[in-house]
Formats: structure tokens, C-alpha cells, sequence
């Protein structure tokens, strides 16, 4: 294997664990967006994206194309509960508050999870059966098309939703001044409902697609949590686009740093990088100093 | 008139709860029955339970009932140090078994040891039975590798493979089909942790040259990366080290990569369970791990002396708890059945039971392998309890 060839798989290898993380990434964003609270239950949608999905297509036997809107619609309301009976009631309360409930409810959701599901991790058979395809001496698996495709669609939607729509742009109002936003007729409690259940639909997404790969177990979804929110915070927390390529860079770095240095260095890497970047540039790689400030968080 | 009530109550209460006291023999069992070593300590307490019912439905030992007291130490230190504590102080127990991890085994040997109380840990790692100093001079020693232990803690024994075992295992494995250059692989939390020193630190006895050991988290996603180093390298056979879903993930990952017949999987003896076959889907195809006999009791030389035994314990166990059986609720029942046997000899004596384990457990057939007690070792059995299975179709066959 030559070294071009090992050098392009740590590559596709990085891409793929960073088009998680910036699916993950996302999710932090858009519930930040509208709200400036950052959502540590994040990772646990993206276990419940999973292991419903595994519950609907491998026990019910639904087929993909049922199991996956119907899982995304489950944890989406499952956002919109935990909104509804733990954000809501609290509006009044300060931003630290609300971030420790999110913590709260991240322990809840995984206990619930345990209960149901119980210790063992679950498997998804791929979205594509098959063997995987070699590009120039690396070789990559199906599903790898699904994760990168999915996430391309994500940040493509996610995009013009913000960008294009009226709701979109509402809800990023919502998050520079809620005195404002709601003078100006935009009602802001529901925007807080949509951000937190568009956002466990995307966690969903990012569970559904993972599966196949790296099996889910009730208690993935912290160490997911915090390689989506360095990925956030690096690209810069607010910006689409950055958390995105934040994600795409922090797995990149892991994988090249496992293999070309040495694998127990992969997330020390990472990590002192971010650190890096926070001294010179708090508001991450593509965040802007000028937004940053008048953000409460 | 309301003396004789007084007298009466005193005396019912007597009967009924002093008189299990002295009308059984009581066993201390701690174990993790809930939290995360939960699949460990679940085993052990339904095979107590099993057990204890076998003892008492065949009147007991000596015509005397066993009492199997179970506390569960919840995978934690402070949890299992109270219990075993508890055990020894309120219930008066004559032997303290458990607990299912080497962290809360650790905690346990020195109240056990104060006491003068005979301890059995079902949990691996050597230095349970060995005392610290041994270890030190073990670990100093120029030779690391050549290096037994002299003595072991006067108390406390253990019926849980050492990991060394495993790790000799695999190199005889390796020796025998020529291969001189491994890579090793392993999670960087505890189980792997003790694999990797132990891999490092036996390779130079049978020859073995490590050319890649690479690492990976409790809760990655991924180690495409980590193997294509390996891929890349002149290792002839990769060898990974870790429990949970990592372990299935190194495997497809190592399918998908290609390496099948070119680089063999060898798995640690934690591979030992049917779901990480059926969660790899395919891809556990060709992965060869050392096993404990109790897994694939049926497919056993009938010659071997532990053949009844795993077979009688593996089918009653999947009959009445509708799991499958596995090495660690072995571990229960060759530590009671050990203690049962020694009840039998010597009666309700501390310090006899404890000699009769040391002296008299020879050649004695359990789940986990053919035990030989020792002064100097109180494991009793080492590489011989394992043999090497390959996947195939689905199902462990002896490797060739």
C-alpha cells in the first residue's frame, strides 16, 4: 500500500467521522441560533435517531424509506416535548440555567434509553448492500456515500432555510434580541419549539446514517456531543457554513493524526488545536468578532 | 400471662432468625449486578441462585443448607469494600466471593485479608492474588517476561483467567502457524489497557515482534485509520484488545478494509459472546479469538474431564434463564462449587477451607478450566483453559 493510497484513506476516514460531527455540529447551531442556549442533550438525539431507527426497520421490519421519515418525526417530537416541558417553563430562568436542564435531560434521555433498549449496542444492516469501492488504493464503504451525501444535503438545506425562508430568518432574529424580534411580530416561543425540534431531526438524521457503520448503544451520544460542539466552536458557533467545515476539520485531524503520528495523540490534537484557535480567534475560524459580542453567550 | 407472650415472641423470634445462623452454611457473594459491569455481575448472581437451589434441593452439604447471601457492589470500590463489610460483620459469613471487576476485587482483599476471611474474586488480573511487593519485583525484573510469581496473597484466590493467559494463548497460537510479526490494537480504558502491557511484555518469549500498536478510544466511532497503518505495515496477523461495540467495529472495519485472509483478526477472550458475531453481520467471518470451553461446550473432546461439567451447567443455565451462557457466570459456579467441595471436607472452619483450596483443589474440572492450586498460585490453571475458535458461518469452530 503506498503512501498516497494510505494517506487518501485517512482522508475519506476523516471525512466521514468529521461529516458526523458536523451533522452534530449543526444541531448545536440551530437551537444556538434561536435561542443562544447551547443544547448538551444533543448527543443523545442522534442515539435516539439510531435506535429507533433500529426498533422500526430490524423489529418492526419497516422498509428504509419508512423507518427513516418516521424515525426523524419521532425524535423531532421528542425535541418538541423537551422544549415544551423543560425549556418553556423556565423562560425567565438565566442561560447557565437552562444549559444544566439540557444537562439534565441529556442523563434523563440516556436512562430512558437503558431502560428501553438496555447496555447492548445495535447494528443497522447498510442502506446499500455491497462491497466497498476502491479509489485509488483506498477503499471505501457504501454507507460513506450515504453519510457524506446526507450531510451535503443537510447543510444544503439547512442553508436556504435560514437563508431563503421566512421562519428561517425569524429565527435567527430570535436569537440577536427577543425584545425585538417579538416587536416585530415574529412570536418567538414557537420559534424556540421549531429550533429544538428541527434540531433532534437532524441529531435524528446523523443516528439514522452512523448505525450501519458504528453501531449505537444508549450511551454514545456524550462523546458525540462533545466532538460536535469542538467542531462548533472551532468553525466558529453561529455560522453555518463553519460549523460544518469545523466538523470536516477536526475529523480530518483525527485521522491523519492517528495515522500518520501516532493513534493515542488523535484526540489531544484536535483538542490543543481548538484551544489554539479559541486564544487567537474566540470566535472561531469563520465566526465574526463583531456578532460574537453582542451575543449573550 | 404477659410473660409467657413476652417468652413466646422471644422465642419465635429465635427461630426465626437466629436459627438460619447456625442451621446453614452462609456464603458471602458480592457481585456487579447493576450499573456498568452489569453483564458481568448479572450472570454471576443468576448462577448463585442456580446453584444454591442444586446444594439445597440435594439437602445441602453434609445435610446442612447453604445460604448464599448476595450483595451487589453496583460496579463500584466504595460499594463493594461496604458489602463485603457488611458480609463479614452482620452476616458472619465463612467465605466472601466476588466481586466481578479487578477495581472492586482490589478494595475487597485488604478488609478479607484484616479479618482472616477466605476471599475467591471472579475478576482477571494477577494482581488480586498477588501481593504488591511480588509484583514490583515481577514487574523490575530484567526479564519481565520469564518472570512467575513466588508467592500470592495467603487469602484471597481467584478463579478468572489471568489476561496473561489469553495473551499466551494467542502467541502459542501464532508460533504454531509460523507468525513472527503482529500488530496490536487496543482500547485505551482498562480491559485494554492490561492487554496491551501484557501483549508487550510476553511477545519476547515466544519470539513475537511487534511492528504497529496502535490505540483507540472507549467510545469511537471508527479505526479505519488505525488499521490502514497496520494494513501498511509488515505485520502478518492483527490482534485487538478491547470489550463493547469498539470490538465489533474493529472488525468490520477490518472486513471492509480488505484484510481477510491476508492479515487474521485475533480478538481478545472478550469477543467470547454470540451477539458481537451477530452485530459484525458478516464481517466476523475468519476472526479467530481464545475461548473458554463453557462457550462451545458441546463441540468439547467428550475425553476431557471438564465435558460433564460444562455441558450439565451450560444446558440447565440456557434452560432456565433463556440466555446464553457465559465464562463469567463459570466463574460463580467454579468459585461455590470450589467452596462447596471444601464445606464438605473440612465443615464450618475458616482457616480449613482455606487449606483445603490451596492443597486440595488439584486437577479439579470447573467451567473456566482444569484447576491446580497452589502456594504459588492461587488462579490454578493458565493459557490451557483457552482454545483458539475461528468464526465460521456464524459459529465458533476450533481454528486450524
Amino acid at each position: 500500500m503506498s503512501l498516497f493510497s494510505e494517506i487518501l484513506q485517512f482522508v475519506f476516514t476523516g471525512l466521514t467521522i468529521g461529516s458526523i460531527y458536523s451533522m452534530v455540529g449543526l444541531g448545536f447551531n440551530i437551537i444556538y441560533n434561536a435561542t443562544t442556549i447551547i443544547n448538551l442533550a444533543q448527543g443523545e438525539f442522534v442515539m435516539f435517531g439510531g435506535l429507533i431507527m433500529v426498533f422500526l426497520t430490524v423489529v418492526l421490519k419497516f422498509p428504509l424509506f419508512v423507518g427513516f421519515p418516521l424515525t426523524v418525526i419521532v425524535v423531532m417530537a421528542i425535541g418538541a416535548v423537551f422544549e415544551r416541558f423543560a425549556i418553556h417553563p423556565l423562560r425567565n430562568a438565566s442561560l447557565l440555567t437552562l444549559i444544566i436542564v439540557t444537562i439534565a435531560a441529556s442523563i434523563l434521555f440516556r436512562g430512558i434509553a437503558m431502560f428501553i433498549w438496555g447496555k447492548d449496542p445495535y447494528s443497522l444492516p447498510p442502506f446499500t448492500p455491497g462491497s466497498p469501492v476502491m479509489i485509488g488504493g483506498a477503499v471505501i464503504m457504501l454507507q460513506t456515500f450515504w453519510v457524506l451525501g446526507t450531510t451535503l444535503a443537510i447543510v444544503v438545506l439547512t442553508t436556504l432555510f435560514f437563508g431563503k425562508t421566512i421562519v428561517g430568518k425569524a429565527m435567527s432574529a430570535c436569537s440577536f434580541n427577543p425584545m425585538a424580534a417579538s416587536l416585530m411580530g415574529i412570536h418567538v416561543r414557537k420559534m424556540i419549539l421549531i429550533s429544538f425540534a428541527l434540531s433532534a431531526g437532524l441529531g435524528a438524521v446523523a443516528g439514522i446514517v452512523i448505525t450501519p457503520m458504528s453501531l449505537m448503544d444508549y450511551d454514545r451520544g456524550p462523546m458525540l456531543a462533545v466532538k460536535g460542539f469542538c467542531a462548533a466552536v472551532l468553525g466558529g458557533l453561529g455560522v453555518g457554513y463553519g460549523v460544518v467545515l469545523g466538523g470536516f476539520i477536526v475529523g480530518l485531524l483525527e485521522s491523519l493524526t492517528a495515522g500518520l503520528i501516532h493513534s493515542g495523540f488523535k484526540d489531544a490534537v484536535a483538542l490543543v488545536i481548538l484551544l489554539f484557535i479559541l486564544c487567537f480567534k474566540p470566535s472561531g475560524i469563520f465566526g465574526s468578532e463583531e456578532v460574537s459580542k453582542i451575543k449573550k453567550f | 400471662m404477659k410473660k409467657s407472650w413476652i417468652a413466646f415472641l422471644t422465642m419465635v423470634f429465635c427461630v426465626v432468625f437466629i436459627s438460619p445462623g447456625w442451621a446453614a452454611y452462609k456464603i458471602g457473594f458480592v457481585a456487579s449486578i447493576t450499573g456498568p459491569a452489569s453483564w458481568l455481575g448479572e450472570p454471576e448472581k443468576n448462577t448463585a441462585l442456580m446453584l444454591r437451589e442444586w446444594i439445597n434441593a440435594a439437602s445441602g452439604i453434609r445435610g446442612v443448607p447453604i445460604e448464599i447471601v448476595i450483595e451487589d457492589s453496583k460496579g463500584m470500590e466504595a460499594d463493594a469494600v461496604l458489602a463485603t463489610k457488611k458480609l463479614i460483620e452482620r452476616d458472619n459469613v465463612l467465605v466472601v466471593i466476588g466481586s466481578s471487576t479487578t477495581g472492586e476485587s482490589m478494595a475487597m482483599v485488604p478488609i478479607c485479608e484484616q479479618v482472616e476471611t477466605l476471599m475467591i474474586s471472579m475478576a482477571a488480573a494477577l494482581s488480586i492474588v498477588t501481593p504488591d511487593d511480588e509484583m514490583k519485583r515481577m514487574e523490575a525484573s530484567k526479564k519481565p517476561w520469564l518472570e512467575v510469581p513466588k508467592k500470592q496473597r495467603y487469602w484471597i484466590f481467584k478463579v478468572a483467567p489471568s489476561d496473561a493467559s489469553a495473551v499466551e494463548k494467542i502467541y502459542i497460537y501464532c508460533q504454531a502457524k509460523k507468525i513472527k510479526r503482529v500488530a496490536i490494537i487496543t482500547v485505551s480504558a482498562g480491559f485494554g489497557v492490561e492487554g496491551r502491557r501484557q501483549l508487550k511484555r510476553l511477545a519476547p518469549k515466544y519470539g513475537i515482534e511487534i511492528v504497529a500498536d496502535e490505540l483507540y478510544g472507549p467510545k469511537d466511532t471508527d479505526m479505519t485509520a488505525q488499521l490502514t497503518k497496520i494494513k501498511a505495515s509488515p505485520a502478518q496477523a492483527v490482534i485487538n484488545w478491547s470489550v463493547g461495540p469498539t470490538q465489533v467495529i474493529v472488525t468490520k472495519n477490518w472486513s471492509d478494509l480488505g484484510m481477510r485472509g491476508k492479515i487474521p483478526l485475533i480478538q481478545s477472550h472478550g469477543f467470547g459472546n454470540k451477539s458481537n458475531i451477530k452485530l459484525a453481520g458478516g464481517a466476523a467471518e475468519g476472526v479467530i479469538t481464545p475461548l473458554g470451553r463453557v462457550l462451545y461446550a458441546e463441540k468439547v473432546d467428550p475425553k476431557n474431564p471438564q465435558k460433564p461439567v460444562i455441558m450439565k451447567y451450560k444446558t440447565e443455565y440456557e434452560k432456565r434463564f433463556k440466555s446464553d451462557v457465559s465464562t463469567f457466570g463459570g466463574h460463580a459456579y467454579d468459585a461455590i462449587m470450589m467452596v462447596a467441595d471444601a464445606l464438605k471436607a473440612v465443615g464450618a472452619d475458616k482457616k480449613g477451607i482455606r487449606d483445603y483450596l490451596e492443597t486440595k483443589i488439584r486437577n479439579w474440572p470447573g467451567t473456566g478450566g482444569i484447576y491446580n492450586m497452589s502456594p504459588t498460585d492461587h488462579t490454578g490453571f493458565g493459557a490451557d483453559g483457552f482454545e483458539m475458535m475461528e468464526v465460521v458461518h456464524g459459529e465458533w469452530e476450533f481454528a486450524k
